[in-house]
């Protein structure tokens, strides 16, 4: 794809009523997911009507607002919910949910783990920038252990999730981690966990100059895009490390990919089955 | 007598909660998502049972009850009549998404089987604590609609009619019951499909690039297309516009906020569901709704019988409060009296009517037990 195709691209997927500019601050990651977002679902060539984008609450959450899909900006944690009375309601729909890491790991943590273990059809895409964001940058559940927040002024304490192996551990049909520095690849993932069935989630490292970096001694939004470009490395590459060489490095890639049929399917299959008395 | 012969309805031996659900299937509910609580469980049991042999019908149990909520409004923004049940815990998580609900316009039912509170408090015991929480349960000022059954055939025809008023007006529609009425086994009718109107949401019929989802109709209510019909649009908690944008411009947030409001009270008449039992000439009214009205019906009975001239206003509606029924057996009586199981829910709102006007008492009572006849009948003849 040549540059003007690229930024053509993103116009053909805008929403030109609405007032711009955007809420995200310069170097936020947030936009090369959208714009990631919008190359996958080009490139599968899918009709804007059939695509829902279920957005949850923080910068994350205002993604929705600005394409031109069916969007539904839902509460804080909870938009996995409505994604699966959508789904449920509507099976032949591609519903992709875009959620931060607070509102997909803490508050909604229990629907994350259930959206997995009820393998829902639909594509969760987790942006991890560590912190939170809206809110003003208070510690998340991926708060790096020591690393500095509004509510972890003397560093923090707890442990970090790890979002692929919860994941996994939920029995996710697809799981993948990517950065918003390696886009190619990161639109590889999204593009494979929108079309492969069942619950897929990519969990993809996005910087917060505003509230993680400044806080944490990044000068620019520039060297945190180099901090993901030295440390998000392959899985592979991760595996051959000595145990003490893994420390800050993240591993990406696809983690987990099945093909079982999603709840969705499974349902209405029982139910055709009840309907013709078998 | 009409010539044409009458097609017999259908008689059955139900529980109010199996009433709901039968209720909600002539409906035309095709989707439940809940979690299951006492005394509410029966009615997501039969929506699990049935729902699978209907068209498109579906089912799921969520991980909580805000996930139950949230699943609903996500399958009635992709245009399915959706439902949910539950009890005092369930309902007091659901609060984020009523309001939700509210702001974004979605029709929706919410049945809450009310138990003793406060917090788990009495699991299978009959209660009325959660009238108020049902006006008031969600942050923001807000219009809601709450409606009550007192017995088991009101428990289907209710339901039936809070789907047809949350389609009618575009919003959640609380039904409250209490555990007498909920587990009482009665022998009810169903109606036949040209007894009872169902309405459905009025859905836009412009091309879509005309088409604003919150834009001021005749109504207030806007056309609602589903999710995937060829109409995107935003759906957002943020205050928005008229094309459902955030939006924080004064003019347009009272813009909205006004409408939401406008939309249910201007047409009170059609949303105030009540029955006026014996009160054309009458000294002593009782104001009851749900298992009390039905003391309360037994007890006027009896003190007509001792030549008290006393009379019942059964409330169906409770939300938005009918106002103008209460001042008309108010004009006649003397003395209201307000039975409830609680220690003043509904009392509060007559009270604000009344201004002073006649004598208003109340009963109340908190130990789990049903407000009988007798108590009734004894405050009637001694007033
Ligand atoms: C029930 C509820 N609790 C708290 C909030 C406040 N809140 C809004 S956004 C947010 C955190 C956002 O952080 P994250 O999910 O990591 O997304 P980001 O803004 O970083 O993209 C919080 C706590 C809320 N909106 N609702
Ligand atoms: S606060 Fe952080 S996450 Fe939010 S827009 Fe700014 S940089 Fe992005």
């Amino acid at each position: 794809m040549n540059e003007i195709q690229g930024t053509q691209l993103i116009h053909k997927y805008l929403r030109h009523n609405k007032k711009f500019p955007h809420v995200f601050c310069p170097g936020c990651g947030h936009g090369i997911v959208l714009g990631s977002l919008v190359r996958s679902i080009d490139a599968l060539g899918l009709a804007k009507d059939d695509v829902c984008i279920v957005a949850g609450i923080g910068c994350s959450g205002r993604l929705a607002v600005y394409v031109d899909f069916n969007t539904v900006h839902t509460t804080h944690g909870r938009a996995l919910t409505f994604a699966t009375g959508i789904k449920m309601a509507r099976p032949e729909m591609n519903v992709i949910v875009v959620m931060g890491d607070g509102d997909s790991m803490a508050i909604g943590g229990n629907h994350l783990i259930h959206a997995a273990r009820r393998n829902i059809g639909v594509t969760a895409l987790i942006l991890n920038n560590n912190i939170y964001g809206m809110t003003g940058g208070q510690c998340s559940p991926t708060t790096p252990s020591g690393s500095f927040s509004m509510t972890s002024p003397y560093g923090q304490m707890e442990q970090s999730f790890d979002c692929v192996e919860l994941c996994r551990a939920a029995k996710a049909n697809y799981v993948a981690r990517g950065s918003v520095f390696h886009v190619n690849e990161l639109d590889k993932m999204v593009t494979e966990a929108i079309s492969n069935p069942g619950f897929g989630v990519v969990e993809i490292m996005t910087p917060c100059f505003t509230q993680f970096g400044r806080k944490n001694k990044y000068k620019s939004p520039v060297e945190m895009f180099n901090y993901l470009k030295k440390n998000v490395i392959s899985q592979e590459r991760y595996n051959d490390l000595s145990e003490s060489d893994r420390d800050g490095k993240i591993p990406s890639g696809v983690f987990v990919k099945k093909s079982e049929p999603g709840i969705e399917e499974k349902y209405y299959a029982m139910a055709r089955q009840v309907q013709e008395g078998i | 007598m009409p010539r044409t012969k009458r097609v017999k309805r259908k008689e059955i031996f139900a529980l109010g909660n199996e009433a709901v659900a039968e209720g909600a299937l002539l409906a035309g509910c095709s989707f439940y998502a809940g979690y299951p609580i006492t005394p509410s469980s029966e009615i997501m049991e039969i929506m699990a049972q049935r729902l699978p042999s209907i068209k498109q019908g579906c089912f799921v149990q969520m991980e909580d009850e805000i996930g139950g909520l949230g699943a609903v409004i996500g399958a009635s923004l992709a245009g399915r009549k959706a439902m949910t049940a539950t009890s005092g815990p369930g309902i007091s998580l659901m609060q984020e998404h009523i309001g939700y609900g509210c702001i974004t316009e979605t029709p929706l039912v919410i049945v809450n089987v009310m138990r003793g509170g406060p917090s788990t408090g009495l699991p299978t015991s009959p209660a009325q604590g959660d009238v108020q929480q049902a006006r008031w349960g969600t942050h923001g000022d807000h219009s809601i609609i709450v409606l009550s059954a007192s017995n088991v055939q009101e428990c289907l025809n209710m339901t039936i009619e809070a789907f047809n008023l949350a389609e009618k007006y575009r919003t959640p529609v609380i039904l409250l019951l209490d555990e007498i009425t909920a587990h009482t086994r009665e022998k009810i009718e169903i109606p036949n499909p040209d007894e009872y109107e169902v309405f459905n949401r009025i859905v836009p019929t412009m091309p879509p690039e005309w088409y604003k989802p919150y834009e001021e109709t005749v109504r207030g209510v806007p056309p609602m297309p589903a999710i995937g019909s060829g109409y995107r649009f935003h759906v957002t908690g943020l205050t928005h516009d008229v094309n459902g944008f955030p939006t924080s411009r004064s003019d347009e947030v009272r813009e909205l906020n006004e409408r939401l409001f406008r939309k249910i009270d201007q047409f009170l008449h059609d949303v105030q569901i009540v029955e006026e039992i014996s009160t054309e000439d009458v000294d002593v009214a009782v104001i009851a709704y749900g298992c009390v009205a039905r003391s309360a019906e037994l007890a006027v009975k009896q003190a007509r019988d001792v030549g008290v001239k006393a009379g019942l206003l059964k409330l169906s509606t409770l939300f938005p409060y009918p106002r103008k029924a209460t001042e008309k057996v108010m004009s006649r009586a003397k003395t209201i009296i307000v039975p409830e199981m609680n220690m003043g829910q509904i009392s509060r709102e007559v009270k604000r009517v009344n201004n002073g006007q006649v004598s208003v008492r109340t009963i109340n009572k908190v130990d789990g037990q049903i407000i009988t006849p007798a108590e009734i009948f004894k405050v009637i003849t001694r007033v």
